[in-house]
């Protein structure tokens, strides 16, 4: 088992005919994961090494039966292609574009809320289930299948406690990157709900950042409806007041949103928090075991 | 982006949000013909991006034409706590009734916009409300109907408004929020909102913050951009794409990915190290792209060593070997470099850097080797 994406997932990319597009498609493919179709208005016939290409989502899904969506085109289209995957009946949407206007992240989020798609990212690394199927930019090769769940805000770091695990001898159910962005399609508790579910997944590792108050929550979710350990790591403790830490989202403003604030509430939530990536796989160990 | 009041304003007005009327100026001259045309009295207003400009001296009432100078001379190069005053903001003097206090809000938490509307208004709101939280209403606004006049009226009500502003107050909000929207705004506040002795309500303050993302489908703004102070190297980071942010401290920090980044910031800390900068080089970053970060970082003088933490995903270590590289043929750095590698192509970097050998280039594998490292030889 594993979250998200697996040997079920059928993937259709909106903007696989971009260079970026059609490098991790094919990179995702490589890795074994079903990439059925692409999306690119007015290119429909085309195929990209074999995976065809539709001027919609819709027709992209009656012919293949695509059910998750990786969105790749630039921010000014993102949210448009967001929707119409999602009004195609897409399952799953993993927004890897970075720079979505914030207002049209929130009406984007507004609108899925009704609805059944879920929607991961934008403006995050996507999903990798190792030895399943990997919807995104995560390099693959460093992680291994095993028992230890990660969700992150961020790409590169989680790529370092990933690292870090794997140094330990842990391999990994699946790996989420929610995104650093001020509306995340799915939060921290969202995810962690999930790895709660999974019976492969025996430890959860959340990566935290300043910024917003999802960490916060997701503490509050933990202690009263998680049964798994789980171990969470905060950037960000340098982060001076008042400036944007390149991610969108993280920014401390006033008292609220610093990591000392999201540590204690994590840790008051009985949430045990690495002060470096490498302590995170320390704690690791110390709760499964080497 | 944060924007001045008269920035602002000038939003306000293309939106129909009412102000009284107005002209900028960034000489004494400049303002006193702003002053002659908008009338007297009028007042000269710091354009300053800080709260309390008046309890600083930033504000002043002119009478006459003799005054508006005398004002606008005092308060132009005027340090206003840290702030100097390059640009004024001449206005036409209003009548004041009352002094409401009015925002919307991008609420991360909620995922909605945010209406605040405030009987209680003027330069304490913030300790007002702490006071009589009851004081604030605060509505959440579904982004996919926007702000309906219900939204005005019971906002109003609640704010316990006399009946005669409940329907100029609501027009006023609804076009703050079509502002809010139609400009990409995280935030348009506007204290005091203005009631006149003759009833008219106006914004006589304006603040507003542009998410940054947006900037991009609002070519007028780009004029404001250039106009707001910023640290140099932040400035010279921005023209070439990179996100940079100052820090007080003496060593240099590269990264690639914003989360990474302020991890090692935290891990050189951790360590005993300070800091002197964020700089997130981004995802795929090609040398050239390194090269040029590389020469924003050493354009601080505090800097007495510099650390490149690496982990590539879509970066590519090779790409930021070479870039590192490039940039010691063209600048000769005179500190120290600990470079930590890994990732997409990690062994191809670091026989790059092996074969380069550059002078005062240490490899290090682990990213709190790497802090370590860097600490001690910042000295």
């Amino acid at each position: 088992m594993a979250v998200l994406v697996d040997e079920q997932t059928k993937l259709c990319v909106s903007g696989i005919t971009g260079h970026e597009g059609s490098f991790h498609s094919l990179n995702n493919r490589r890795y074994g994961t079903r990439v059925v179709a692409g999306v690119t208005p007015g290119k429909g016939g085309q195929d990209v090494e074999g995976i065809p290409v539709f001027d919609t989502f819709h027709r992209a899904v009656e012919e293949t039966a695509a059910n998750t969506a990786m969105i790749f085109v630039p921010p000014r289209v993102a949210a448009d292609s967001i929707l119409e995957a999602e009004d195609a009946g897409i399952e799953l949407i993993v927004a890897i574009t970075e720079g979505i206007p914030a207002h049209d992240e929130l009406r984007v989020f507004n609108h899925l809320q009704h609805g059944s798609t879920r929607l991961v990212g934008p403006n995050c690394p996507g999903i990798l289930s190792p030895g399943k199927a990997n919807v995104g930019i995560i390099p693959a090769d460093f992680f291994k299948a095993g028992n230890v769940g990660v969700v992150s805000r961020s790409g590169t770091l989680t790529y370092q406690i990933g690292n870090e695990l794997a140094g330990s001898g842990f391999g990994n159910s699946s790996i989420v990157g929610i995104g650093g962005d001020p509306v995340p399609g799915s939060s921290f508790v969202d995810i962690v709900e999930l790895f709660e579910a999974d019976p492969e997944t025996e430890l959860i590792v959340l990566s935290g950042e300043i910024g917003g108050d999802d960490e916060e929550r997701a503490a509050e979710y933990i202690a009263e409806h998680v049964s798994k350990p789980v171990v969470a790591y905060i950037a960000g403790f340098t982060a001076p007041p008042g400036k944007t830490m390149g991610h969108a989202g993280a920014i401390v403003s006033g008292s609220e949103g610093t990591a000392a604030a999201k540590a204690e509430a994590l840790e008051a939530h009985g949430v045990r928090v690495g002060r470096t990536p490498a302590e995170v796989a320390e704690i690791a160990v110390e709760v499964l075991g080497a | 982006m944060d924007l001045l009041e008269h920035q602002g304003k000038q939003l306000f007005a293309k939106h129909g949000v009412a102000i009284p009327e107005g002209r900028p100026a960034d000489t004494v001259e400049g303002a006193v013909q702003a002053a002659d045309a908008v009338g007297y009295p009028c007042v000269i207003k710091a354009q300053v991006l800080i709260g309390g400009r008046g309890k600083a001296g930033g504000i002043k009432v002119a009478t006459d034409q003799a005054e508006a100078e005398q004002h606008a001379r005092a308060i132009l190069g005027m340090d206003l706590r840290g702030f100097v005053v390059n640009e004024l903001y001449v206005e036409q003097a209003s009548e004041i009734d009352e002094e409401y206090y009015t925002a919307f809000v991008f609420d991360r938490s909620a995922k909605k916009p945010l209406a605040m509307l405030s009987k209680v208004g003027g330069m304490d709101v913030e300790s007002v409300a702490k006071a009589d939280p009851e004081a604030m209403r605060m509505l959440h606004i579904d982004p996919l109907i926007g702000f309906q006049a219900f939204h005005g009226r019971r906002l109003a009500f609640e704010a316990e408004l006399a009946p005669d502003l409940i329907q100029p107050v609501g027009t006023l909000l609804s076009r703050l929020y079509e502002t809010f929207v139609a400009e990409d705004a995280m935030l348009v506040e506007v204290n005091p909102l203005l009631v006149t002795p003759d009833r008219e309500v106006l914004a006589l303050d304006a603040k507003v913050t542009i998410d940054a993302s947006a900037v991009y489908r609002h070519p007028d703004l780009s004029d404001f951009r250039a106009e707001v102070g910023v640290d140099p190297q932040e400035a010279m980071a921005r023209e070439r794409g990179l996100t940079y942010v100052a820090l007080d401290g003496n060593i240099g920090i590269l990264g690639n990915g914003a989360g990474l980044v302020m991890s090692t910031l935290d891990v050189v800390a951790q360590v005993g190290g300070s800091p002197a900068n964020f700089l997130d080089a981004g995802g795929g970053s090609k040398a050239e792209v390194i090269a040029q970060a590389v020469e924003v970082i050493l354009s601080n003088d505090n800097v007495t060593a510099v650390l490149f933490n690496i982990f590539g995903g879509i970066t590519r270590c090779d790409e930021v070997a070479s870039g590192l590289i490039e940039a010691f043929a063209q600048i000769e750095p005179s500190v120290p470099f600990v470079v930590r590698l890994d990732g997409t192509n990690d062994e191809q970097g670091r026989a790059l850097l092996a074969e380069a050998a550059l002078p005062g280039v240490h490899t290090e594998s682990t990213m709190l080797g790497a802090a370590q490292r860097v600490v001690e030889l910042a000295g």
